[in-house]
């Protein structure tokens, strides 16, 4: 089964096509371009891309995967919204993923790791993984020193993703090189299942975490002296 | 008939999510989704609560919207969707709704200008605009005159409000009186019963010696002040506050100076066409004046019904279709959203 990943949780806005077997979860296809200003422009023309670099036309693919995030949320609903349209037309399931299980998972191995990736306003967006890659805490955003004192009570000895490398010296754990951004292949990987099994759509929310900015109207400043 | 093409348009640029079909000149569709009374405690629209709502309701909008034409997706001719200008988050659902829309059903897009579709709208009513004509646009964001020689290709600004939008000073004021948001409607409700005469209000940039830098431009901040502070010089004197008086005086005073210096600017330039749109051309005080005022002069005002005065997704159909019907190449997929979008920029 062909399948499109999104996601645009990070400065990294990926696309990608893979092929969801029996065995396993293929790459097929795959951009990546990092640009925390541009997830508008850069995605959609890389959902184009990869689907002429697999000689694939829409029609051909069987579900979509989405990256719900946490992530800055401007960007983070591009990849969600570009999802939902595009399984809407073609008629076929959206799943969501965390999008920091998609660099947690492929992280772990044998101990506990931090997820982190960059929330902005000095904060990250973090999960904590057992050594199996299952996530034990999280998401959460917080301030990196709150994350490191969380991921060091629960045994984490690694650090992965964006926002650790951001944030490494607060963090005072050894980072793991990748993945970095959350892994277009893993994102698919963790939706196999319901994949496979032909699971209903589902509606693709955001992990915003944070609510808006705004303050409710208060009374008004007479103008009078 | 059956041969114009379809078009689908996508309007999310403040805070209501549109989906309009037309073919031609002939709409067919104009589903609506509002996140209005989520922004009403706020007293104006918050852009990440917009933002918001807008990722909710384009699927479900859509969904009313074919069923509404009777059409799918793989009808559509094109797709247009509103790139600008507006809100930068709450624009940038829309259009990459939009790009989901037309990389999934192999369709061109065209990003276009929100102001340009306000004024398109008004071929869905009164059919082919003749051109030139002149359009005053007026809503809580925006409040612009401009020269529509060419809607294909770009339209040149006249003047804009150098402070608050017409539409705002209405938010305030209305809030200033107790009434709801939006202030639109229940000002020009509780108008009906008051006495425009009643106050005399100031009209902005209407002096001799603004008209000379301002001759097109509007200032509503002036007003508004103005106001207050007969408001609060009757509530501080322990009166009653006459609501409807005041309503009228104001609206009286917002419509006097959109209505001069729009019929001013088809004067000068010879034009016999005034297109009023916006969701402030809603306004009852404001189409009667412009029409009673124009008669005088021979130019005929258009003005499209309340709903498609303000924010929908069938004004930028109406443009696509423009658009396409004048020969104009699509845009490229990677189109922006973008917040500043000028006037001059029809299609991007
Ligand atoms: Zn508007």
């Amino acid at each position: 089964m062909l399948v499109l990943v999104v996601d645009s949780s990070t400065p990294a806005v990926t696309a990608a096509l893979v092929e969801v077997s029996a065995d396993g979860v293929a790459s097929r296809a795959h951009r990546c371009t990092v640009d925390a200003r541009a997830h508008g422009e850069l995605l959609a023309p890389q959902v184009d891309a990869v689907l002429a670099d697999a000689d694939a036309r829409p029609r051909d693919l069987a579900a979509i995967v989405a990256g719900l995030g946490p992530g800055p949320f401007t960007g983070l609903r591009v990849g969600l919204v570009t999802a939902a349209t595009m399984g809407q037309v073609l008629g076929i399931p959206t799943y969501g993923v965390c999008s920091l299980d998609a660099i947690g998972y492929p992280a772990a191995s044998g101990a506990p790791v931090l997820a982190a990736s960059d929330a902005r306003r000095k904060e990250l967006y973090w999960a904590v993984y057992d050594g199996a890659g299952q996530r034990i805490v999280g998401p959460e955003v917080s301030a990196p020193a709150v994350a490191a004192a969380r991921a060091r009570e629960l045994g984490a000895t690694i650090a992965v993703g964006d926002g650790a490398h951001r944030y490494a010296e607060v963090l005072d754990l050894p980072v793991r090189v990748e993945p970095r951004y959350p892994d277009a292949t893993v994102l698919a990987l963790l939706a196999a299942e319901r994949i496979r099994a032909g699971a209903p759509s589902e509606r693709l929310t955001p992990l915003y975490l944070r609510r808006p900015d705004a303050v409710a109207a208060t009374g008004r400043k007479p103008v009078l002296p | 008939m059956a041969d114009e093409p379809l078009i689908l348009g996508i309007e999310t640029s403040c805070d209501e999510t549109g989906v309009g079909i037309v073919r031609g000149h002939t709409l067919l569709a104009d589903a609506l989704a509002s996140s209005v009374e989520e922004h009403a405690r706020f007293g104006g629209v918050v852009p990440e609560v917009a933002s918001r709502a807008h990722l909710e309701a384009i699927v479900p909008t859509m969904d009313r919207a074919l069923t509404e034409a009777g059409v799918t997706l793989a009808d559509i001719d094109a797709i247009a969707v509103t790139s600008g200008p507006g809100l930068a988050g709450a624009l940038l659902v829309g259009v990459a709704a939009a790009k989901g829309y037309a990389v999934a059903a192999e369709k061109p897009i065209y990003g276009v200008n929100h102001l340009a579709a306000h004024v398109a709208v008004d071929t869905l009513e009164h059919g082919p605009l003749p051109e030139p004509a002149i359009a005053l646009l007026v809503s809580g964001g925006h409040s612009s005159l401009l020269l529509v020689d060419n809607l294909a290709r770009g339209v040149t600004p006249l003047g804009a409000t150098i402070d608050d939008a017409a539409g705002e000073a209405f938010d305030k004021v209305a809030r200033l009186l107790g009434l709801p948001f939006p202030g639109g409607p229940p000002i020009d409700r509780e108008a009906r019963a008051g006495d425009a005469a009643s106050i005399a209000f100031p009209r902005g940039l209407t002096a001799a010696k603004d008209l000379a830098a301002h001759r097109y431009d509007f200032s509503f901040s002036g007003l508004k002040t103005a106001v207050a502070r007969w408001v609060e010089a009757r509530q501080r004197a322990g009166e009653t506050v006459p609501v409807a008086d005041v309503a009228a005086s104001f609206q009286e005073a917002v419509c006097d100076v959109l209505t001069s210096k729009a019929l001013a600017a088809c004067r000068a330039q010879g034009i016999e066409t005034l297109v009023i749109g916006g969701g402030v051309a809603a306004n009852s005080r404001l189409r009667a004046m412009a029409e009673q005022r124009a008669e005088k002069y021979g130019i005929r005002v258009r003005v499209p019904r309340p709903k498609l005065c303000t924010d929908n997704g069938a004004m930028v159909a109406a443009l696509g279709s423009h658009l396409v019907a004048a020969g104009v190449a699509p845009s490229r997929l990677d189109l922006p959203a973008d917040s500043a979008l000028p006037l001059t920029t029809v299609s991007v």
